[in-house]
């Protein structure tokens, strides 16, 4: 008979023959809990990890060289693609980091407008956390509860910039529409009812005793451990270290709203998920100071610099000057000065930091983004040691990555 | 001459039962469907038939066409026969069940009870208890560590309710004095207030938790809970071998629920104006209503917590019972 000539795979069985009675599993790149593309390497003594290896990699697309042979407005669209949960703070990030390389002043309508759609997107990116989470330890029904209300901030931000998951709707110099007809009110009715939706979850999960079981106790991360493994966002904020980027280094209004930082002193996965329904509270609470913000604003939604950012509609269909610099803008693209920036903004799942190095082309030089989830992935090869296989689909729900960021 | 009308009346009714509870599990898939979705804000099934009523055809059709795959490096015979395991011993255990109270047909005494036998709770426990067989072989033949590690939570399943379903219902026996399933129904003729789940209620809660454990629903769902151990025993499997498998486990929910129903629960006997075969469907039905209605509510344990609870707070407990039990029968 022929003998199939079967490929090995690398980590083949070995250990298992051994004596110690150690099995190594990969965990994913397949496995139903991956998160995406994760691929957990673990070395498994009964049920207990001894030891875990995180291997990413499968979704690699390029990004930060895409990047250096993309017009700056190219690129916009591409980080869509990076935490596509919530693509707007990815937009956004990238947008302030060019702004702050040129030194553009953007309007302030414009910058109400994208603080309700980052809030929108952390409610959403928070809601889909919550869903896959309880969907991990086993909570199902939780699942298509968050759904519905991740369905309603989509709906908002579909009417306003028409698509769903990859929004671009924040632009290099502002954003490309003002917010339509009756968008506010379906805003007003959205964050006066979460609020409820949120008790309904926290209903079902707070004192659920099996749900307290899976999570406290479970995926301790030490202040220390957070910082040395440069955690940012919940997972920093659940070891007790008060910080948020929008309060510490705020942009936009992010310092004229009143917002609390919740923090969690527990450390655990369970004072993860009670930071992550307070952080949603809080966001609902800043949505609702930027309505009436909204109103008192001059209707200008693009800064005005012609070097770098195209003229209104009206006035290239009108003007000969606008006309000829909207074309140079296009097929040319902005040249920023030289000079390199890194803005750092607190995306949902932590600090999102965008180093653009200019040589005064219109392609950067060097692009380089720091997504917070790659910090939160490496970190679990030190807090998974030691804890059980069903932890380990927990502990990674809890930490949110999202492997369009870490891949990048 | 009258062997032989024995033995057509027990094949009959053998067949009948396997019949209509093969299809009662398939229907059980079809109400957890629904009610799950109803639940969970949505509709479920709804496009094969009447409200999806013909998915369940669909289903089957799929199944049985599907490509029967056994993995290269698996262990043959004993991969194939794993499935066949887990649904035969389900279907067994039925054998010792009573359905329904006896009836009059063309003359005839129907007795709804395949045989009669002196110690069928010992025997229904037993065959339950042979069906985790079924898992832990499927497993172990399988070739793949996920399966493998399914398996391996099954046998610590397995050891740890065993020991919880026995003692719980221990305490009801002392008192009954038999473990003929007809016998602990008579004991609880005369309505409500007779039935042993006021007598006995923390042996029924034990039970109620046991039959949880047996039946891997959730929040027990620990050998084959998709988000840890992918498929746990099945992730091999596909088409019929996996839909034994399936029909096995919901097989078993329903036994549970004829068990829980006759032992505590009043069994088949007539309550106020309600015949006893409306009770009983009554009864299982809110069972089965009840195992998926915590599969929508909770999330689901760990192993190892499953082991604490066993042996650490169900355990004692059962011990308890008995002793207490034991007292004041003296």
């Amino acid at each position: 008979m022929q003998k199939v000539n079967r490929l090995k795979p690398f980590f083949e069985n070995i250990a298992f023959e051994r004596e110690d009675n150690h099995m190594i599993v990969n965990f994913g790149p397949q496995h139903p809990s991956a998160h995406g593309q994760l691929r957990l390497i673990l070395e498994l003594d009964g049920e207990k990890v001894s030891k875990a290896t995180p291997d990413i990699g499968y979704l690699h697309r390029g990004m930060e060289k895409m990047a250096e042979n993309m017009i700056y407005n190219e690129f916009l669209p591409t980080t869509d693609r990076m935490d596509y949960i919530a693509a707007t703070a990815n937009n956004y990030g990238f947008a302030l980091s060019v702004e702050k390389l040129i030194g553009l002043e953007v309007p302030r309508r414009a910058k109400v407008i994208r603080m309700m759609l980052l809030e929108l997107n952390r409610i959403s990116s928070h809601l889909f956390w919550l869903a896959t989470h309880a969907l991990d330890v086993g909570a199902m029904t939780i699942f298509l509860y968050t759904f519905r209300e991740r369905e309603y901030t989509l709906d908002l931000i579909e009417d306003y910039c028409g698509a769903r998951l990859t929004h671009s709707s924040v632009r290099i110099g502002g954003v490309p529409l003002d917010l339509p007809k009756g968008w506010i009110d379906g805003l007003n009715k959205f964050i006066n009812h979460l609020p409820l939706d949120i008790a309904d979850y926290e209903g079902l999960l707070d004192q659920n005793r099996i749900w307290k079981m899976r999570l406290e106790d479970v995926g301790i991360v030490t202040p220390e451990q957070a910082q040395s493994w440069g955690c940012s966002g919940p997972m920093l904020r659940g070891s007790g270290i008060a910080w948020d980027i929008r309060k510490e280094e705020p942009y936009e209004l992010y310092d004229e709203v009143e917002f609390d930082v919740p923090v969690s002193t527990t450390c655990d996965s369970y004072g993860r998920y009670k930071l992550h329904m307070e952080e949603m509270r809080q966001s609902v609470r800043i949505l609702k100071q930027l309505i009436p913000m909204y109103e008192e604003t001059s209707p200008e939604i693009m800064a005005h610099a012609p070097q770098y950012i195209s003229a209104p509609k009206e006035q290239i269909m009108t003007q000969n000057y606008s006309l000829m610099q909207h074309f140079v803008l296009v097929t040319q693209g902005m040249r920023p000065p030289v000079g390199e920036v890194y803005v750092a903004t607190e995306s949902p799942k932590g600090e999102l930091g965008f180093y653009i190095n200019s040589q005064g082309d219109p392609y950067p030089y060097r692009l380089k983004l720091r997504a917070p989830s790659f910090f939160h992935t490496a970190l679990l090869q030190e807090i998974l040691v030691g804890e059980y296989l069903a932890d380990v689909v927990a502990i990674i729900g809890n930490a949110n990555i999202v492997f369009g960021e870490i891949d990048r | 001459m009258f062997e032989t009308a024995v033995l057509v009346e027990t094949l009959v009714k053998a067949v009948i039962v396997v019949a209509v509870v093969a299809g009662m599990a398939g229907f059980a898939t079809f109400i957890e469907r629904k009610v799950l979705a109803f639940m969970q804000r949505r509709l479920g099934p709804m496009n094969v038939g009447p409200y999806g009523l013909l998915q369940l055809a669909a289903d089957g059709i799929k199944l049985f066409t599907k490509e029967d795959i056994v993995p290269q490096n698996a262990v043959k015979p004993i991969f194939m026969i794993a499935p066949v395991i887990a649904a035969t011993t389900a279907f067994v255990a039925m054998a010792a069940v009573p359905y329904f109270p006896e009836f009059t047909l063309f003359g005839y005494v129907i007795h709804p009870i395949i045989s009669d036998i002196n110690v069928a709770l010992l025997y229904v426990m037993g065959v339950a208890s042979v069906g985790i067989y079924g898992p832990l072989l499927a497993g172990m033949s399988s070739a793949n560590k996920w399966s493998l590690l399914g398996a391996a939570r099954a046998v610590i399943q397995m050891l740890s309710f065993e020991v919880v379903t026995g003692l719980s219902v221990l305490a009801p026996i002392m008192m009954i004095g038999s473990l003929s399933l007809i016998d602990i129904n008579d004991y609880q003729v005369g309505g409500i207030t007779h039935w042993l789940i006021w007598k006995q209620p923390l042996a029924f809660i034990l039970f109620a938790m046991a039959g949880f454990m047996e039946t891997n629903r959730a929040p027990f769902d620990t050998i084959e809970f998709e988000a840890e151990v992918v498929a746990g025993y099945a992730t091999e499997y596909s088409g019929m071998r996996w839909g034994l498998f399936f029909i096995g486990e919901y097989a078993n929910m329903i036994t549970i629920s004829v068990l829980v129903s006759i032992l505590f629960m009043g069994g088949y006997n007539s309550l106020w104006f309600i015949p006893g075969a409306v009770m009983m469907l009554i009864k299982v039905s809110f069972w089965v209503f009840l195992f998926l209605w915590v599969r929508a509510a909770w999330p689901h344990i760990r192993p190892d917590q499953l082991m604490w609870v066993c042996w650490k707070v169900l355990m004692p407990l059962a011990v308890v019972n008995i002793l207490i039990t034991g007292f004041v029968l003296i």
